[in-house]
Parts: C-alpha cells; sequence; structure tokens
C-alpha cells in the first residue's frame, strides 16, 4: 500500500472528488441501503448468533424486541463472547445497546459523517416512525455511489456518442443540423435559455470546448437582443455542419439605425429600465464579432434585423479572437 | 485561489445551497455590472462580483462557466433565480460590502487578475 495523503490532487482526481461529494448529498441513505437484513433477538443464544454470522455471511445484526430497534450486535461482540466461551449467553448480554441511527430520507452524506464520527462498521436505518427499514454500511455507500457515477456516465456517454456520430451515420450530399428557438420581446426570465440548449448541443454533437462557448456568448448577446429590443420577438436558427455552424436571428423590427454605429463598442438604444439590469452595455454586437468568424447584418426601419454569424470548425480557417475586419454591415 | 477561502476570508454568505468543494479553485475576478462586459471581460472559473441579482447573471455565470457569482449590498436573487443557479451548478454567495470594498478584499487577498 502507498500512502496517497501527501501527492499532490490532479485536476481530473478533483473532478471526480467534487461528482462523488456532490452525489452524497444528491443519494438518499434507501437508495444504497442493504433492505433484506437478518436480525437477532435479545434472548438468542450467541451461539444461534455464531451460526447466523457464518451462514449468512454478515458482520453484524439489529436486536430487535417485538419490532423495536433495542441494539446491534457486531462480530467484535461475537469475538469478545468467544474468548469468554460464553456463547449459551444471550445476546442482551454482549450487544451494544448505545443505538446511533440515521434516518432512511437523509442523504448519504449524513451517513458518511457519522461514520467518521462514530467508530462503527453499520448504522441501522430507521423511517419516519422509526421502525427498522434496513442497515448501511460503507460498502453499501462506495457500491451506491460507483453505480450512480456509472449509470451518469453512461447516460451522458450515449447522448454524446450518439449526437456525435450523427454526421457519420448519414450519407448526403450536404448533412446539416438546424435547431430553432422563438424568443419572445420582453422575456428576460427566459434569457440566455436557448443559448444554453445551443451550447450543450455543440457540447454533445463533439464541439470543442472553445468552439461551444464562443458559439454561446455570441448567440446570448444575439438572443438578448432579440428579447430587449425587438418589436415581436423574433427567431434563432443554428444550422451545424461538419465543417461550420451558422447562427441566425431574425425579427421584424424596428430595425437599426445606423448598423456601424450600432457595431461600436459602447454605442446603445437600450433604455434607461434594460440598462438598471445591466443590459445595453452597447457591447453585444462587439461580443459577437469578437466570437465569430464571420458577422453579417442586414437591417433596415421596414424589414426588421437579420443577422447572421458563422464559425468554421476546420482550425485553420477559424481566427477566434482576432477577427473584426471580417465584419460586414450593410444597411 | 479556492474559493472557499474567499468565501470564509470575506464571511461571505451563500444563497444557493450547495456545496462548495473545497477544492473548486478561482483563477481571477471581474467586477462589472454590466452583462456584455462580464461577457467580454471575465475569464473561464473566475469569481465575479456584481451587484445584478436577477435570473440572468446566472445564464451568463453558465455560458462563461464561472466558478461563482458575488452579490453585493445584500441585493437578494429571487427563488427562480437560486433555483436556476443550483440548476446550472453556479454558487451564488451574498455580501452587505458594495463592489469596491469586496475587489480591494479580493487584491489584498492576492488574487491580482
Amino acid at each position: 500500500m502507498t500512502d496517497n495523503k501527501n501527492q499532490p490532487i490532479t485536476d481530473a482526481m478533483a473532478e471526480n472528488i467534487t461528482k462523488v461529494e456532490e452525489l452524497a448529498y444528491e443519494l438518499l441513505i434507501n437508495q444504497v441501503m442493504t433492505r433484506d437484513i437478518s436480525t437477532v433477538s435479545p434472548a438468542d443464544m450467541m451461539e444461534f448468533v455464531a451460526d447466523l454470522f457464518r451462514e449468512k455471511r454478515i458482520s453484524g445484526a439489529p436486536v430487535l424486541r417485538d419490532g423495536t430497534l433495542v441494539g446491534i450486535l457486531s462480530i467484535e461482540d461475537l469475538i469478545r463472547c468467544l474468548r469468554a466461551v460464553d456463547l449459551s449467553s444471550p445476546v442482551e448480554k454482549y450487544m451494544s445497546a448505545r443505538l446511533i441511527t440515521v434516518n432512511e430520507f437523509d442523504p448519504v452524506i449524513e451517513a458518511l459523517k457519522t461514520f467518521v464520527h462514530n467508530r462503527v462498521g453499520r448504522l441501522p436505518v430507521l423511517d419516519g416512525d422509526k421502525k427498522l427499514v434496513g442497515i448501511i454500511t460503507k460498502g453499501d455507500i462506495t457500491r451506491g455511489l460507483l453505480k450512480k457515477l456509472t449509470n451518469e456516465f453512461q447516460h451522458e456517454e450515449i447522448r454524446v456518442y450518439r449526437a456525435s456520430h450523427l454526421f457519420e451515420d448519414i450519407n448526403s450530399t450536404r448533412t446539416s443540423l438546424v435547431l430553432r428557438y422563438n424568443i419572445k420581446p420582453r422575456d428576460f426570465i427566459h434569457g440566455g435559455t436557448a443559448s444554453s440548449y445551443i451550447k450543450r448541443a455543440l457540447m454533445r454533437l463533439g464541439a470543442s470546448p472553445q468552439i461551444a462557448r464562443r458559439c454561446g456568448i455570441a448567440i446570448y448577446e444575439a438572443e438578448m437582443n432579440l428579447i430587449i429590443h425587438s418589436r415581436n420577438g423574433g427567431v434563432i436558427r443554428v444550422e451545424i455542419e461538419p465543417h461550420q455552424i451558422t447562427m441566425e436571428t431574425i425579427d421584424d423590427g424596428p430595425g437599426i439605425q445606423d448598423v456601424d454605429l450600432a457595431m461600436k463598442p459602447g454605442y446603445s438604444t437600450a433604455t434607461e429600465q434594460v440598462r438598471e439590469m445591466g443590459f445595453g452595455a452597447g457591447m453585444g454586437l462587439a461580443n459577437m464579432s469578437r466570437c465569430v468568424d464571420q458577422l453579417k447584418i442586414d437591417s433596415s426601419t421596414e424589414r426588421g434585423t437579420r443577422l447572421k454569424m458563422k464559425i468554421y470548425l476546420k482550425e485553420q480557417e477559424s481566427f477566434g479572437d482576432i477577427r473584426g475586419n471580417h465584419t460586414e454591415g450593410t444597411p | 485561489m479556492k474559493l472557499q477561502d474567499i468565501s470564509t476570508a470575506l464571511a461571505l454568505t451563500q444563497h444557493t445551497h450547495q456545496f462548495i468543494d473545497p477544492s473548486r479553485e478561482v483563477s481571477s475576478a471581474y467586477c462589472s455590472d454590466m452583462l456584455s462586459c462580464v461577457m467580454t471581460g471575465a475569464a473561464h472559473h473566475s469569481v465575479w462580483v456584481t451587484l445584478q441579482a436577477h435570473q440572468n447573471i446566472v445564464a451568463v455565470a453558465a455560458l462563461l462557466e464561472l466558478s461563482a457569482i458575488i452579490i453585493t449590498e445584500n441585493a437578494l436573487p429571487d427563488a427562480a433565480t437560486i433555483e436556476k443557479a443550483e440548476e446550472e451548478g453556479i454558487i451564488l454567495l451574498g455580501t452587505p460590502l458594495k463592489n469596491f470594498e469586496v475587489c480591494g478584499k479580493l487584491w489584498h487577498l492576492g488574487l491580482r487578475s
């Protein structure tokens, strides 16, 4: 055995710890405990316990008197009894009557804390009426956490696998996936929802975190523009192809008076009320342009605004943050 | 710097009912009440200091994958905002201090970017 205590924790390890610790808060004791348990009564002879432990391959059992939990008998108690050559004594003489229990609806972390503070190997689990419903050991917790981790991991893996093979599995001259979102005007509560869906979809499709982040930021600004400025809301349309992502927003007014001016960082037409919420910094279009490889605005006060952004997925074509001169405005 | 150390040093309260992972790192901090500026300026895993407490701060933090938001001057996020933050894994912290004071303390703690 090596001592891991002094080894630095890598990022990957830290991530795993986080997930496990989070799960310890999410998982409930009754999801991991053992329900099918052997119990003994205070009047049973210790000889019976010795046979029971051996047959069932267990190392402890709760002691019940008329259905009520009165103690717990562990293998240590049995060893004490064996040393004293006292197998004909009743369970009552050797059991521990000091009861440390947990509630079945508590998160697993509560059981873990109890294990840390008390030197016990198993905890009886009680329901709301203080009736014994199971036993929990550290082994149960480890198994439960591993199962949950594996499940969650497989779940997301399958989603990512299915999504990322979408383009490979379908033969066509040109395959693309189109996502559409309807955005309501002044719907600040849902602001950012479409962008986070789009970002998640891209991650599942196998886009790099940087690409997903750039798309997320660009589309968030466009989404907020529809919420803040559009008369009747608008539509976000994202077309994902193996070589590029095209993001478009379309609305029917009021249109941008002067696109060149609107592109200027710091210029904003947002109302005082909207500014108070922290919008209207005049950075929206500038942010979009920073994140995408191509930005095109077609706007008029009659027809409304059509914004089109592109991100290229072949690395040598994508510029990341050093754009600006690709921006075109057609007022 | 660890988020937990910042939270302790500044005596921050926690709006979200989440467990703060002791290994959660904060790489830098950013302070602004303008959402688009945050979009431009806040780095990955940084902590955002702001007076804003409405639901859209969570969307911004989630898109940028920020470590936490410190909401200043006792501004209170509503239940929907807290719920959304918990869903997205964003930690919302609170303080009676002003933006300026929080930034000063962060700087003093050694957070210089």
